[in-house]
């Protein structure tokens, strides 16, 4: 566990990304492979499973620490991280340990194994023998909440840079339904064979958002222009007479889709598709919330299924006939992807996302304006000689969006943020006027600077009117214009809207409150746009 | 009536007629140190101690300033009066008032580890304590001055060997001159920003050794001081002053860098955890030397520290201060 802690101190002391990508690649070297291939895990997301509740471990900690459970709690709420807090407030460690990251990994995973007195023996013994660092690590590892500011491109460059290994077939290597129980190093990174794992995906290539005049990406005729589809990104796998639906986050979702089994009677094996899983009837989407009530459930019940019935809008091909064909040409991708769908019956639950045909950019824009009457967020742009590339790489694929829909508020509440932002007042409820009311409608955390954050920081410590745990109601005093990209009738929200993707543009010091927009105005917005 | 009182200009002595770190201008203002909400403009008459006084003549121009020295008594009225090492910078002070026999103590701020440079805390028996509690949750714990000195030098050197300056941002009141005396200047000497210069030399002058530094002035060229640590203001950090320097590495020393997310935001390259004010055991060790039973906790996490304290048997209140202690997003130098 120290060489880890010493690597976990490394990368938080630096914001460089040069030095942090040295010091994984020190540690991809240094470190047993076993610790390696748990490191790796981690830092793709493959976390243990919390086996311990919170709660009892805030029992526990105080307990140890001596101190009284509201005061843990205080704490907490100013350190903003449960693993932080139980690692600051227990008294120092007694004795140290040499054991393993692997080691204790494996301690925490027969946590479920053992009833709860011997559970509590190994945790207090475990927090007892690691430092401050171990300790913080432990928990984390413990609660699940794993994450430490270093992406899962950097770690992979690390890797490359550690094993000589190209970038690009590592994060395929990478990809996947493996976990350190499954694999060894030596399998995965050193000798893999990707035929053995019929369900894995293709790294997915992210688009940027297009900030530019779209003239600057040169003629129109080099690119391929379709809708932004408000979706869910999947990729449909067909393999060995199998099928494999994986989200851009590496979540399998095969049982969550299974509309999308279909896909085996019409599609021939070995063939890999990009897209975008919609909830679709007739020759619309339906707004991202009926599909939204498909996302949290791993089987889904007949009535959602004829309610929320979904398909694969698909605008990819990544493999055919077995080859791995992401180094072709777009417009040879497309080609290919053409074909194969056109032969596909209506019903079927894959469709071609089509290609928008423009004379030149004017056109295009034009086109782009009236996405919102499609149920489209814009339009992607992708240049048609390009490879699929691995990761958000920018210059082949860019996102087109419609400007956002806006609105002036009023902050009414405030509540202080986590981890990086604990301390600061970050997460905001904003209202809009009715009458002499004001009717909440939104919540909102992006958007603004940290030097913003300070100052609206230190104005809410000021202008707390009433405070509800963690929550403070403030002076209605600050108009925000907020930025969101749809609106829905919702019954959950006393405003009757639900917003998409809210977030604070501008803080509209040139505003009083007495001008923010009303709840006319969101139910125009909701008539409009809904 | 009591020995102090809590009114809308500050901490008051109705016996003595004086207030003690008052935030609006009064008569007779008795200060326990120099930092800025501490000691303010405007009063009539000052009463600090002998070695806070040049800070404050410093600060505060030509005021009508008399001086005290540690353990000195002083009749006030029917008050008497006594400054006590507060060992928070050179020359701060608690301050002991004592009225037909019931003795009170206002701490200011504080912090019970010797630093080398202060006047170390001494403990001062008395009925009532009114504390600052700017660290008074249980996650502030600070370890031995010695091991983060360690640390900090650790990094000094690390960052020359990656052919960076390494540019430390610490108050200039006070945790300036603490981190000097820490600096292990066999490794290189020590470049001072103005403002943090110009504390170095009000105590210099009044006979406190500091180590050898040399002030950044505008045709300083930093190729003549190879394998410098660069002393500045927090303000100086991530501002263009910066970069004469070229590549740097920076650091910042303060009690809030025990919370990792205010180290990552605060965006430093490295966060130290050094303090001048108690942590938690500090504040309780004291406490609980004085005797005191009732205790009044004034800026930090008042209402936690309260409640903590109440359990553990004493009579406690909070009270309310412009003291600008929930400091972590305003930055005044008082909360390092």
């Amino acid at each position: 566990m120290k060489r880890f802690a010493a690597l976990f101190t490394r990368l938080d002391q630096t914001t460089r990304t040069t030095a942090k990508v040295e010091a994984l690649a020190d540690y991809f070297t240094e470190a047993p492979e076993p610790d390696r291939l748990w490191t790796i895990a981690l830092l793709s997301g493959r976390r243990p499973k919390r086996t311990v509740n919170a709660t009892i471990l805030r029992e526990w900690a105080s307990e140890r620490a001596g101190i009284p459970l509201w005061l843990f709690e205080e704490s907490y709420a100013i350190t903003g991280d449960l693993a932080e807090t139980i690692a600051l407030v227990l008294p120092p460690q007694s004795h140290g340990s040499d054991n393993s990251l692997t080691h204790w990994i494996a301690q925490i995973r027969t946590l479920p194994t053992v009833d709860e007195p011997a559970r509590k023996q190994l945790i207090l013994d475990a927090w007892d023998q690691l430092d401050a660092t171990e300790r913080f690590l432990f928990n984390k590892l413990l609660t699940g909440g794993f994450r430490v500011g270093v992406s899962r491109k950097l770690m992979t460059r690390a890797l490359a840079q550690a094993t000589g290994i190209d970038e690009p077939d590592l994060a395929h290597r990478l990809m996947g339904d493996w976990t350190p129980d499954t694999t060894t190093y030596e399998t995965l990174i050193l000798s893999p064979d990707p035929a053995e794992d019929l369900s894995r995906p293709y790294p997915f290539y992210l688009a940027y958002q297009l900030e530019d005049p779209p003239d600057t990406l040169g003629p129109v005729t080099n690119w391929l222009a379709e809708r932004k589809w408000d979706g869910i990104r999947g990729q449909l796998v067909l393999r060995g007479g199998t099928h494999h639906v994986w989200s851009r986050g590496e979540e399998l979702m095969t049982d969550r889709f299974p509309e999308l089994a279909a896909a085996l009677d019409f599609v021939p094996d070995g063939t890999v598709m990009d897209g975008e899983i919609l909830a679709w009837t007739g020759d619309a989407p339906l707004p991202f919330s009926a599909l939204q009530k498909r996302i949290g459930r791993k089987t889904v019940p007949k009535k959602l299924l004829t309610e929320a019935p979904v398909i694969l809008k698909a605008y990819d091909l990544l493999e055919w006939q077995g080859e791995d064909i992401r180094s072709r040409p777009m417009a040879e991708r497309r080609a290919l992807l053409e074909t194969l769908t056109g032969n596909l019956p209506k019903d079927a639950p894959i469709r071609l996302s089509p290609r928008i045909d423009a004379a030149d950019w004017d056109d295009l824009a034009k086109t782009r304006a009236r996405s919102r009457d499609h149920g489209a967020e814009g339009l992607m742009l992708k240049r048609l000689d390009s490879p699929y590339l691995t990761g958000r790489k920018k210059g082949d694929w860019w996102k087109w969006k419609v400007d956002p829909l806006s609105i002036d508020a009023v902050m009414i509440y405030a509540q202080s943020g986590h981890g990086r932002r604990a301390n600061l007042f970050t997460d905001f409820t904003f209202a809009v006027r009715d009458g002499d009311q004001l009717v909440p409608f939104t919540k909102a955390y992006s958007g603004l600077t940290d030097e913003e954050f300070r100052r609206i920081t230190a104005w809410v410590r000021r202008n707390t009117l009433e405070r509800y745990g963690p929550v403070r109601a403030v002076k209605p005093e600050h108009v925000f214009e907020i930025h969101f990209e749809g609106i829905q009738k919702s019954t959950r929200h006393k405003s009757g809207v639900a917003l998409r993707f809210p977030r604070m543009a501008r803080w509209r010091h040139d505003k009083p409150p007495g001008e923010a927009n009303t709840l006319d105005d969101l139910k125009q917005m909701l008539e409009a746009y809904g | 009536m009591s020995v102090l009182s809590f009114t809308p200009s500050g901490i008051y002595c109705p016996a003595g007629d004086f207030h003690i770190d008052p935030w609006r201008p009064v008569d007779r203002a008795l200060i326990t140190h120099g930092h800025s909400d501490h000691a303010r403009p405007g009063h009539d008459r000052y009463l600090a101690t002998d070695l806070a006084a040049p800070v404050i003549r410093h600060r505060l121009g030509d005021i009508a300033l008399d001086t005290i020295r540690y353990g000195e008594t002083l009749t006030i009225g029917d008050a008497t009066v006594s400054f006590h090492p507060a060992g928070h910078v050179p020359g701060s002070a608690q301050i002991r008032v004592e009225v037909a026999g019931e003795v009170w103590v206002v701490s200011g701020d504080y912090k019970t580890e010797a630093d080398g440079l202060s006047d170390p805390f001494e403990p001062v028996r008395c009925h009532a304590f009114i504390t600052e509690c700017t660290f008074g949750l249980p996650v502030f714990t600070w370890a031995p001055q010695a091991e983060t000195a360690a640390a900090i030098n650790a990094w000094w050197s690390d960052s020359l060997a990656q052919g960076r300056t390494p540019v430390l941002g610490a108050y200039a009141l006070g945790k300036a001159q603490r981190l000097l005396c820490l600096l292990d200047q066999s490794i290189g000497p020590v470049l001072t920003h103005g403002a943090v210069e110009n504390t170095n030399a009000v105590m210099r002058a009044q006979g406190i050794a500091l180590p050898d530094t040399i002030p950044v002035t505008p045709d300083l060229n930093s190729k003549d001081h190879p394998n410098a640590l660069v002393l500045a203001t927090p303000s100086a950090l991530g501002t263009p002053w910066i970069r004469r320097f070229g590549q740097t590495s920076s650091g910042f020393a303060s009690g809030w860098m025990r919370l990792r997310g205010v180290r990552r935001r605060r965006a430093a390259d490295r966060g130290f955890v050094m303090s001048d004010h108690a942590g938690w055991d500090g504040l309780n060790a004291a406490i609980a030397e004085t005797g005191a039973e009732r205790i009044f906790v004034t800026h930090g996490y008042t209402s936690q520290f309260r409640r903590w304290l109440e359990e553990q048997g004493y009579d406690a209140a909070v009270v309310e201060t412009e003291f600008e202690g929930e400091s972590l997003d305003t930055d005044p130098e008082d909360a390092a």
